[in-house]
């Protein structure tokens, strides 16, 4: 959603970055298997990755910054679960299966795992128009607040830029998360000054950039 | 993202969270929806496969190999693809070089897009509110968190990762780093210079 707490850019008030001694992958067994258990559960669940992000984003701010990241995963897919029937929130109450599940396609066999994460999921798609825009570009980010998921991050929206990479047509997630289609559309990286972005007490050295789909952009 | 650390195992009773998903994971065998085989593999090559050695390796290759450099700059999937290294959030690459003028730093605002083919999982921090919220804007104030001081005149390019594009930085070569093989230029790569909240080692750094 357009106004959670996930969209952190440029917010004051979360203090130092503290790096953590030896750095530990997961930092207890539950973590561990969340992580799988996440991964796994988008073959059975036939959800995509825009709307396993906005499962996780879409919670109130003070539950999102409460969880720990894990935590939000975990969150996240017991929600996507219980969208789909797949796992009722009675069963995850009471912590075992109170009825069959409903027919699914398929899951992840141990034999397919090396194969799955090399593939990976692109999500570059043919494109379907001319790219409007080309590198070296002046374009403006749109004022938009939608009320579902966007990538488009609170802290360029209203500012100018230039566009610098042009990376063909990607899979939209507004759209992808909400079941609405893929509605590939030409993505660039636009870059910011700065002093564009945060006035002119901004170190003058900063260029900010983020990727950007077609319909977050209009020429400037 | 709060108390990241309130669940070690060494707590002498097993925690509410982690009753809870050995609870889910039951459910969701017994439904059959996931073979535990399959997630002890997934966690298995993540832990022990996957990581920054892999990167590491990738700019150790760019900084020996000029033609190398360029393949990558210009197709970094192919580039990196071509040492074995592809896929799930690795899907569309893009290597960002820096320069004495030019310093990039990776981020994602809005979640944790990272770059797992060559650097693993991210850490914590990179995960964290401090980081995602601040780097955009003091990205100098992030890099003394991490006790590294740039020129004043450096241009600091920080890259929001907001798509499923997937960036990762070619760190400068260190002086004193000449003459040496792939192996031991592997060796002074660090995670976090390809992130770009370091630098890469010079030859008897101390990690």
């Amino acid at each position: 959603m357009t106004e959670g707490a996930h969209d952190m850019g440029g917010v004051r008030g979360y203090g130092k970055v503290v790096p953590e001694p030896n750095e530990p992958m997961f930092h207890a067994e539950w973590e561990r298997r969340a992580f799988a258990l996440t991964l796994a559960m988008a073959k059975p669940g036939e959800w995509n990755i825009d709307m396993s992000r906005a499962a996780r984003e879409n919670r109130p701010p003070e539950d999102y910054l409460a969880k720990s990241y894990y935590e939000i995963w975990l969150a996240g897919l017991e929600q996507l679960m219980a969208e789909r029937g797949l796992v009722g929130r009675d069963e995850l109450e009471a912590g075992r299966v109170l009825r069959p599940p409903p027919p699914f396609k398929d899951r992840l066999s141990p034999e397919d795992v090396a194969q799955v994460l090399y593939r990976g999921a692109p999500t570059g798609r043919a494109p379907n128009a001319p790219a409007r825009f080309k590198a070296g570009d002046r374009v403006r980010a749109r004022n938009i607040a939608p009320a579902t998921h966007t990538r488009l991050p609170r802290y360029v929206r209203g500012h100018a830029g230039v566009v610098e990479l042009v990376h063909g047509c990607h899979v939209f997630p507004d759209s992808n998360a909400l079941g609405a289609g893929e509605n590939p559309q030409w993505l660039y990286t636009v870059c910011f000054d700065g002093t564009e972005l945060w006035g002119p007490g901004a170190d003058p050295t900063l260029k900010v950039s983020v990727d950007a789909w077609d319909a977050y952009l209009e020429p400037a | 993202m709060a108390h990241e650390h309130d669940h070690d195992e060494e707590h002498s009773e097993l925690s509410e969270t982690q009753l809870r998903v050995r609870a889910l994971e039951t459910i969701l065998t017994e439904k059959g929806y996931v073979d535990p085989a399959a997630l002890d593999l997934l966690i298995e090559t993540y832990e022990t496969k996957v990581g920054p050695r892999n990167g590491a390796r990738v700019v150790a290759k760019a900084w020996s190999d000029p033609a190398y450099r360029a393949w990558l700059l210009e197709d970094a999937n192919a580039a990196i693809a071509s040492v074995g290294y592809a896929g799930r959030q690795g899907e569309h690459m893009v290597v960002l070089e820096n320069t004495p003028k030019r310093h990039n730093m990776v981020v994602c605002t809005l979640c944790s897009c990272y770059p797992w083919p060559v650097l693993g999982l991210p850490p914590v921090w990179y995960k964290s509110a401090p980081y995602r919220s601040r780097v955009v804007l003091e990205p100098r104030g992030v890099l003394r968190d991490f006790g590294v001081e740039l020129p004043a005149e450096t241009e600091i390019r920080v890259w929001d990762s907001t798509s499923e594009v997937r960036y990762l930085v070619l760190p400068l070569r260190p002086e004193g780093s000449a003459g040496l093989s792939e192996d031991a230029l592997a060796e002074l790569v660090t995670r976090n210079s390809m992130i770009g909240t370091g630098l890469a080692k010079r030859p008897g750094e101390p990690a």
